[in-house]
């Protein structure tokens, strides 16, 4: 124990004689929190649209009207053919064609149905996929409200309607940001956990001290506690003013505790302090483990469910995030903040996640070498 | 008399490269013991072999009565350690790294502020006390880094090319603070390329090509080589690595 305390008091001396900790605990989570949100969102506006309309009329003007007032759409070009249209598709200025037909409106009164062609730039799928969506909404819609206004009497209706409302729960407002906030900070949490604890060690091998320790009777386990520790400290400050910074500036306010959060918090912190410890002991110069560190924090937050939905990915992914610490994460921190999740509802979390942190413990101070062979 | 250190065909290789061949020698309590050779003969090897931070390929040694295979963590609370790398944390002041080193040895709290005011006095520091050791210059650290590598008081201390770009004032103090470590009685076990400190060792041994060629009081060797100075002695061994080398 005695051992441990001078462990302790020599790294935390060093952690906060080190002007770029400040900078890397406050700054940088900071700008990530308050830039990143805005970037991450799936919410797709200013979609812009090229219109070809044929017809002319009352109706096709009144669709158009209809069309830009939503808010998603920007009318960029109004060409007089399909070909010419294509052209600003072609050169990147919209992504989105919608051609009304000559005779959209007497079609529309005569025959009760008239065509509309919607042709999408497919390069950027996410939005061509939701562009073309919210623009079929609309003319739905608008469909609709034609039919109101000849059929005065809902009775009468010939075509019966199902009418689908939603009710969104947990999140009602749909705000992305109390869906990506929580994650971006627990993936901030992992990339600046995981390589500050790899490239400390790592640090003590380039200096040459890690052979004065070597050559002590300190044991394995408690240099590696000892560097542990101090990290484990540090990643909660960053969590403390992460959380801070989504309540005061995103208003995200937890329905859960935020005891629940800090508790698995610190779980969480063990598997992936230990695991940049782990890296550290097979790493010889800080390039390398900073790769290293870079290549796995990068796959882990992007199969942990943060910006794409797990349930969506291929079998071996979904696989794969089963052995992902961060997806658990991420997970409970949505359920503790979106649904007030208590520990009762994430002990299945809570045990895998003690798994990760014993695993990576356990092989880092097992591959500590203090002897070489 | 009590053998501190005793080694007999130690040997260590890396794959089919044999860096410490078979070398055997007992270095008694409170000696002054020198390894020389060339750079490459496999000083450093030997030495880390016996201060328990590598495993050796075969043969046997002891250091302070444990065996260097089985006792390796006994070992290491019985002896200090300096490296040719400079190895204090350089974002650390003096006074903390003292203070840290024989935090780890397991001093206690009054032990250590004792040990620190003696030590800084002793290295004329005081007043620098909280001077971080980056900013010193080079003889000073390794003068504090001999100093740290004893705070303990170990039975053997092994110093690994101690002197290497220090000034000769600075090296003659240097070997001031081994003469008082070796009347506390703590063995001193040296490697070095510098031949006029060799003179300084009770006994020296002159590696060749991982082999142990000589192994006598400096006045013995240059007796048996008939030679004026170790310069000598070192040479026609070093002359014979070399016909062998070809």
């Amino acid at each position: 124990m005695r051992t441990l305390r001078f462990l302790l008091q020599k790294e935390f001396l060093q952690i906060f004689r080190d002007p770029s900790i400040f900078r890397i605990l406050f700054i940088m989570p900071m700008v990530q929190l308050l830039v990143l949100p805005l970037a991450a969102d799936y919410e797709i506006k200013n979609i812009n649209l090229s219109v070809v309309d044929h017809d002319h009329s009352e109706y096709s003007r009144k669709l158009i009207n209809k069309i830009t007032s939503s808010g998603y759409f920007r009318l960029r070009d109004y060409s007089p053919t399909f070909p010419q249209a294509l052209k600003t598709i072609e050169s990147d200025k919209t992504d989105l064609v919608l051609e009304i037909p000559a005779q959209f409106e007497r079609a529309l009164v005569k025959d009760n149905s008239a065509p509309l062609l919607i042709s999408v730039n497919a390069i950027n799928g996410i939005k061509a996929g939701l562009g073309g969506a919210y623009l079929q909404g609309i003319v739905q819609n608008f469909n609709m409200e034609v039919r109101n206004q000849w059929i005065q009497y809902a009775r009468l209706n010939p075509q019966p309607q199902i009418e689908v409302t939603f009710s969104n729960w947990y999140n009602p407002t749909m705000n992305y940001h109390v869906f990506m906030v929580p994650g971006i900070l627990v993936m901030l949490m992992t990339i600046i956990g995981a390589s500050i604890a790899s490239n400390n060690i790592v640090r003590e091998k380039e200096m040459g001290t890690i052979e004065q320790i070597n050559v002590s009777p300190i044991r394995k386990s408690q240099f590696i506690i000892g560097k542990l520790v101090p990290f484990w400290i540090l990643a909660l400050l960053i969590l403390t003013v992460g959380l801070t910074i989504a309540r005061v500036v995103y208003g995200i306010v937890p329905v859960g505790h935020y005891a629940t959060i800090y508790l698995f918090a610190s779980i969480y912190l063990m598997a992936i302090l230990g695991l940049g410890l782990l890296m550290s002991t097979f790493a010889s110069t800080q390039q390398q483990s900073m790769l290293v560190s870079f290549f796995l924090t990068m796959i882990f937050n992007l199969l942990s469910g943060l910006f794409t939905p797990i349930e969506s990915m291929p079998e071996w992914a979904k696989m794969l995030t089963r052995f992902n610490p961060v997806s658990y994460f991420i997970e409970v921190m949505r359920m503790v903040i979106l649904k007030g999740s208590g520990l009762a509802d994430i002990k299945y979390h809570i045990l895998a996640e003690l798994g990760f942190a014993f695993v990576f413990i356990t092989w880092a101070i097992l591959n500590y070498h203090k002897r070489e062979a | 008399m009590d053998k501190v250190i005793t080694a007999s065909n130690l040997t260590k290789k890396f794959g089919t490269f044999t860096a410490v061949d078979h070398i055997s020698f007992e270095v008694a309590k409170g000696e002054i013991f020198g390894f020389l050779g060339a750079n490459g003969a496999g000083k450093t090897t030997a030495m880390r072999m016996l201060c328990g931070l590598s495993l050796p390929t075969s043969g046997d040694a002891t250091v302070a009565g444990f065996d260097v295979y089985r006792e390796n963590e006994k070992i290491k609370r019985n002896i200090g350690y300096m490296s040719q790398k400079f190895s204090m944390y350089e974002d650390l002041t003096i006074r903390e790294n003292i203070r840290f080193y024989a935090g780890i040895y397991g001093m206690s709290d009054e032990a250590i502020v004792k040990k620190t005011d003696a030590l800084v006095s002793q290295l004329q520091m005081t007043g620098n006390e909280k001077t971080l050791v980056r900013e010193l210059p080079l003889g000073w650290r390794q003068k504090l880094a001999f100093s740290i590598a004893i705070v303990h008081e170990p039975a053997v201390v092994f110093l690994d090319e101690p002197t290497g770009g220090v000034d000769p004032v600075t090296r003659r103090e240097f070997w001031n603070l081994i003469y008082q470590a070796a009347a506390l009685g703590i063995t001193v076990f040296i490697t070095t390329h510098y031949m006029d400190e060799a003179e300084y060792c009770d006994r020296v041994c002159i590696m060749v090509d991982g082999r142990i060629d000589a192994l006598d009081s400096p006045a013995g060797l240059m007796k048996e080589f008939k030679s004026t100075n170790m310069d000598g002695v070192f040479l026609q061994l070093a002359r014979k690595a070399q016909r062998k080398a070809d």
